[in-house]
């Protein structure tokens, strides 16, 4: 069951025994329509990106087994990500995510629409990196994703032994 | 990514290590007695301080006898604005799809939040 707490700012969980961060985050919609701004390719645009960079999708194919690649754009400067859509479920998007600056580095993502009730949906998104090396990575590169391990409970660890 | 910094999440990716930090962030510990409560040698022990002090999270002081090891807060507080600065940029992210939810909402026929379908 779900909790009933809501979590209206997006929530950091880390996993100390693999390299996975897991973003918790409640949004005042439906999963159908979160799945839809996740799969148009327009209303995917108008958010993904930092909100100084523009986005631009150089193509983009939402069914399982197809593919996605969109370019951020800040005057000469240009951030490009590729990835596959494995598997575009009901209310699931299993996906690859590659920053082209680090194209062996490549993430897998696990995003959810989980409803809470009428008005509220649960979007759970993790990434999978294929190691801790691959994570620190991703985290100073200041993109899009990264992930990081651990800390998160130690945060918790250390303020507990303080307290 | 600095090398130190790098190297302070590798070095907190063991759970023994993040216990022991924990007991550091109270006050200064011997490697004997941060080795009391684990069930593991003190040997053991000592490696990890090893790692932690390349990483930068622990020091150690060279002239006392004792030589008790030191949590430095300091490269904790730079790891600490790393996670929230990617914090701060999904949270980001999300409000502006915050945005293109509710204008779908506005635009959308069968918008089941402020119309409810029929069942």
């Amino acid at each position: 069951m779900s909790t009933a707490t809501s979590i209206p700012d997006a929530k950091i969980e880390a996993d100390s025994n693999v390299p996975i961060i897991r973003i918790t985050r409640d949004f005042h919609a439906t999963p159908e329509q979160l799945m839809r701004a996740h799969t148009d390719p327009e209303l995917f645009a108008q958010w993904i990106g930092p909100s100084n960079l523009s986005t631009k999708i150089d193509y983009w194919d939402a069914r399982s087994g197809g593919s996605w690649r969109f370019i951020n754009i800040r005057d000469e400067d240009e951030y490009a990500f590729r990835g596959c859509f494995h598997e575009i479920g009901e209310n699931k998007i299993v996906q690859t995510f590659t920053w082209e600056g680090d194209p062996e580095g490549v993430s897998l993502e696990t995003i959810t629409f989980e409803r809470i009730d009428d008005t509220t949906t649960r979007l759970v998104a993790q990434s999978l990196v294929d190691s801790f090396e691959g994570r620190d990575a991703w985290l100073s590169s200041g993109m899009e994703t990264g992930v990081n391990e651990g800390y998160a409970k130690l945060d918790e660890v250390l303020s507990n032994g303080i307290a | 990514m600095n090398d130190q910094l790098s190297q302070a999440f590798a070095a907190l990716s063991d759970p023994t290590r993040r216990d022991i930090l924990a007991r550091l962030a109270i006050g200064d510990a011997t490697v004997n007695e941060l080795a009391e409560p684990f069930d593991v040698t003190v040997q053991n022990i000592s490696k990890h301080i090893k790692v932690l002090e390349e990483a930068g999270l622990v020091s150690r002081t060279r002239d006392a006898q004792r030589r008790p090891v030191h949590f430095e807060a300091e490269v904790f507080d730079l790891m600490t604005k790393w996670i929230e600065r990617y914090r701060q940029q999904a949270e980001a992210r999300y409000q502006r799809l915050d945005a293109v939810l509710a204008h779908m909402q506005d635009t959308s026929n069968d918008n089941p939040i402020t119309k409810r379908r029929s069942s």
